[in-house]
């Protein structure tokens, strides 16, 4: 499998608020030093809790954010710093899907507006015309293509983010980057449209990025998972290992604080309680971000950052990974 | 927190500057002789010889900002031919030819009954504006409400002149209970200060409690569907507790900015309040230098309201930051 | 013997302009000292209608609420606002999901949880607020007495959600109603925010009704769970019972659907087709007939009657509303339902 889309050292750096008069601005790293390979036709889980950067560098490959560093480059191609126009051609290549439903549409669009706005974007007509093309699509994702001309209020939340996919498929991209696609819509909704993106997975050959903080949703769909700390991805390995043999201790606490819908389980799993709040983004922790938090912590774990190695078919970033 | 107040307080400064400059230099941008703009209607060669001498036209547009500037400190005397010299002392925001006055001491002059006006209307408006929103707002969709509402409308929709003449007619031509509007100095004689002011003051608190009952009404519904009420709610507090001290806290914030902008504006002359009644402000002040095109006067008067809505913006500004939490953090 | 809360047919309906919206149609339940209680619905279940018509929120708003409520022996669903109001905060506290917006912004997190306790109890300023630190302290917020100087913007999410416990408890209610406390935290926060709470509650004896839509949540703190669907109660019982012999097709639908840490993740999941409904316009006959995969089995009656609640077998504390009879129940749950599980 070819790597269809290569990040190496992506940093984004945000500016904070100022205190006093001639002070500098805080610096927000929301996202420091992010490397990761994706191969075509695979599915990519990027977890994380809230401040971890998975958002932000979901926007940075999709270039809604400039990076302050590193390269993104694209079926080979350097795009980091491409200009918008030389830019536009690639984006038709590489799409989002947004959290929100009820915000990432807009309310004055027809729904038939909204999915036919690539088309005009990049100036491409497919073949039958726009609306025919627009009418298929609504139907790949399970909507009435009888409802091209009514409005977003109209649909229920799963059912717009429905149409948010079909936007997403329009030009027929090879990537789509879903950020949290399924958080906001009901829990029975949640399994449709899982089981509708891998339908399309499979169907049209996508290869994904699925951004997600719910750990059960991302290992219904992806391959391999990244999990993301303050900025880092602290490891990186195939579903199976991740979930059965964690080896960094955040990605161990992360999976033994997540609820079981088995009151059986209760008690029966090792409970790794994490104390207090993640630290701040504009003051990360020396070395190792996660060793306020971690048990393991020691001297080096303050002195030195650590680097993702493999072990076995994992990466860990982490001093004293789990065996 | 006092760093937000440093900042404010800087700016506002700088604002002031650039406005002066700004003011200053009109006078001199307009196509037409300074001189003869600050010789006025009804001039004369003599005059015109005066001003110019005194104003050393001559001198370049910074160097006459300068004078101007370091007049407002410290006082200048200006050279108006031989033998005249014309005292103006600080802050000297420039010199009436025509009336053969400094312009502050025509501003001393006018200034009080400009206050008096402001003031008094501005504590009327709030208080009937505020008053009559919260009402709304507490018996919403009820006659109280629509009725309210229709009152504010109503004083919106009227001008002042229709109003404050109207009112004059019945009250001091007709009824006789109140004298002519006018200005005495509150401190010599505060019952007549206040008769004669009630008109104006009515007038205009009629206008502008409109908004503000609107403001507070619209402000308050809000704020009301806000999740932190129903935690009130939730709590047990009674329904004036959370109306007073959760509702209308939040509310009052906008409320706050609003007011300190239309008192700083009022400050700079009632003008049409201070025509239809007569009343020597300084807004009546500023009508009459430019019916006689009194450059100086005219100038001296837009810095000054200039000087007022700055200074108001400002403190606004600082108020709202001890209002509002979050603001001080920026 | 009357339980600690004891809810009798409550009913709460909205009239609108689109017309008349049955936010909650004949609900009982009860709930003991110490005891958890979880409420499970999704959106336009009713739950949260439930949590406010308790705390007699729903007094003064347009919503006609009937039926009966007894709190600790009292019947307080026809009290007055100003009799009811004494018991807010007091005798059963609330807290809510967006602790941002439920903190007013302009107050110190110390003088809101001062207030909660000044208003049921005669305390100076200085007492309400030596005992807004104590609460603070006591849901382990560190430095108490510098964050009580805070305002709810300064905190992080999960420190923001303690504050709310701690405002809640003030008072020492033993009912404590959380709406969806946990949803908007992260999930290692979430674990404390849980834990948390069932420490109060081995300390205080308190009842809690804990409202969510997180079944993984439910497992590991509800003592009972209650089920709703369009504003009904579709399955009550204790805990064991709902997730492990569950009996309703919408429970089923949900644990079969939702994704889990354990089982063949490469196995599509089950998911439940449709949609939840309007609650103007809810179906005829069993709310959730249409998203039903076993109309078939009982016929014309799932649209035409809605089921009673009954008994599950003999186990008189398990309920379900379907028309399903016992043994095509058992056997589709033991066939059809078991192993998506």
């Amino acid at each position: 499998m070819s790597t269809i889309l290569k990040v190496s050292g992506l940093t984004k750096h945000f500016a904070g608020n100022k205190h006093g008069l001639f002070s500098k601005a805080d610096v927000i790293q929301a996202v420091d030093g992010v490397s990761f390979e994706l191969a075509q036709g695979e599915a990519l889980g990027l977890v994380g809790e809230s401040g971890c950067g998975k958002s932000t560098t979901g926007r940075l490959i999709t270039r809604l954010l400039e990076p302050t560093s590193g390269k993104i480059e694209f079926e080979g191609q350097d795009i980091t710093n491409l200009s918008n126009n030389d830019l536009r051609p690639i984006r038709t290549q590489l799409q989002m899907i947004f959290q929100d439903p009820y915000s990432s549409l807009n309310p004055r669009h027809t729904v038939g507006t909204i999915v036919g706005t690539p088309f005009e974007i990049s100036k491409v007509t497919p073949e039958g015309g726009v609306k025919k093309r627009v009418q298929e699509l609504l139907e790949i994702v399970g909507l009435n293509p009888e409802h091209y001309n009514r409005y977003p209020h109209e649909f229920s939340g799963g059912q717009r983010q429905r149409i948010g996919i079909a936007r997403a498929l329009a030009l027929r991209p090879k990537v789509i980057v879903a950020d949290e696609p399924v958080s906001a819509l009901d829990v029975s909704i949640q399994a449709q449209i899982i089981n509708l993106m891998k339908d399309l997975q499979k169907d049209f050959g996508l290869t994904f990025v699925f951004i997600a903080h719910d750990l059960a949703v991302v290992r219904h769909f992806a391959q391999r998972v990244a999990v993301m700390y303050l900025g880092n991805i602290v490891e990186i390995a195939d579903r199976d290992s991740l979930y059965s043999n964690p080896k960094h201790p955040y990605t161990k606490a992360l999976l033994s604080a997540v609820p079981e819908a088995d009151p059986d389980a209760v008690g029966a799993r090792e409970r790794i309680r994490l104390t207090g709040d993640v630290p701040n983004p504009i003051n990360p922790p020396s070395g190792c971000r996660f060793r306020t938090r971690c048990w393991k912590a020691q001297e080096i774990c303050a002195t030195t950052p650590p680097v993702l190695l493999q072990i076995g078919t994992s990466s860990v970033a982490c001093h004293f990974p789990e065996k | 927190m006092l760093s937000y107040i440093a900042r404010r307080i800087t700016s506002g400064v700088l604002v002031l500057f650039i406005v002066s400059a700004v003011v200053f230099s009109i006078f001199y941008i307009l196509p037409a002789d300074p001189a003869r703009l600050a010789c006025g209607k009804s001039c004369t060669p003599e005059l015109m010889e005066r001003i110019r001498h005194a104003m050393e036209i001559d001198q370049p547009l910074a160097t006459q900002y300068g004078r101007f500037v370091k007049g407002v400190f410290v006082g200048r005397t200006y050279n108006a031919g031989t033998e005249v010299q014309l005292d103006c002392a600080a802050p000297c925001l420039g010199y009436s030819y025509q009336t053969d006055l400094p312009v502050t001491s025509l501003i001393k002059d006018r200034l009080p009954a400009t206050l008096s006006i402001a003031v008094g209307a501005s504590l009327l408006w709030l208080l009937v504006g505020l008053s009559g929103g919260i009402l709304s707002a507490l018996k919403r969709g009820t006659l109280i409400d629509r009725g309210s509402q229709a009152f504010a409308l109503a004083g919106a929709s009227l001008q002042i002149y229709f109003v404050g003449l109207i009112l004059q007619f019945i009250f001091v031509n007709k009824l006789e209970w109140l004298p002519m509007p006018g200005y005495v100095s509150p401190f010599e004689m505060p019952f007549e200060w206040a008769k004669e002011m009630v008109l104006p003051w009515v007038t205009l608190a009629f206008l502008l409690s409109a908004i503000y009952s609107r403001l507070t009404r619209s402000g308050m519904i809000e704020v009301m569907s806000e999740d932190y009420i129903r935690t009130a709610r939730a709590k047990g507090l009674s329904a004036r507790q959370i109306n007073f001290k959760h509702v209308l806290r939040s509310a009052i914030t906008p409320i706050v900015t609003v007011f300190g902008l239309d008192l700083g504006a009022l400050l700079g002359g009632a003008v049409i309040t201070e025509y239809v009644f007569n009343i020597p402000g300084l807004g009546k002040l500023a009508t009459e230098a430019v019916a006689n095109v009194d450059m100086p006067v005219i100038t001296g008067t837009v810095l000054l309201a200039a000087i007022f809505i700055i200074t108001a913006n400002m403190i606004v500004d600082i108020i709202y930051s001890f209002l509002d939490p979050k603001v001080r953090l920026k | 013997m009357r339980k600690f809360l004891d809810v009798k047919n409550l009913s709460v309906k909205f009239n609108t302009e689109d017309g008349v919206v049955h936010a909650v149609d004949n609900l009982s339940f009860s709930v003991e000292r110490g005891k958890t209680l979880g409420i499970v619905g999704e959106s336009g279940s009713g739950k949260s209608v439930t949590s406010l018509a308790i705390m007699g929120l729903h007094k003064g708003s347009r919503a006609e609420v009937t039926g009966e409520i007894w709190l600790d022996g009292q019947e307080i669903n026809q009290l007055a606002e100003k009799d009811i109001r004494k018991l807010r905060g007091k005798k059963m506290a609330m807290i809510f999901q967006d602790a941002l917006a439920a903190l007013h912004p302009y107050y110190t997190v110390g003088n809101q949880i001062a207030e909660a306790y000044q208003v049921h109890n005669k305390a100076s300023k200085a007492e309400a607020k030596k005992h807004a630190i104590e609460m603070l302290d006591r849901v382990g917020i560190p430095e108490p007495q510098k964050r009580a100087d805070d305002y709810p913007h300064q905190f992080s999410g999960g420190m923001r959600q303690r504050a709310m416990i701690a405002m809640s408890l003030s008072c020492d209610p033993t009912l404590l109603i959380a709406d969806e406390p946990t949803t908007a935290l992260d999930v290692t926060v979430q674990a404390q925010i849980l834990e948390l709470l069932r420490d109060l509650q081995k300390e205080f004896g308190t009842a809690i009704i804990l409202i969510t839509h997180d079944l993984g949540v439910v497992a590991e703190t509800a003592d009972d769970v209650l089920l709703m669907y369009a504003g009904k109660a579709v399955e009550y019982g204790n805990v064991r019972d709902v997730l492990k012999n569950p009996q309703h097709p919408y429970a089923w639908g949900l644990l079969t659907s939702i994704p889990r840490l354990t089982g063949d993740p490469d196995k599509k999941l089950a998911a439940i087709p449709g949609t939840p409904p309007s609650l103007i316009s809810v179906p005829s006959g069993c709310a959730f007939h249409p998203r039903c995969s076993y109309v078939s089995t009982v016929g014309a009656a799932c649209s035409g009657t809605v089921p009673d609640l009954l008994p599950v077998g003999s186990a008189a504390h398990h309920l379900v509303r379907c028309h399903l009879d016992v043994k095509n129940r058992e056997d589709i749950f033991k066939n059809q339902v078991v192993p998506k599980l």
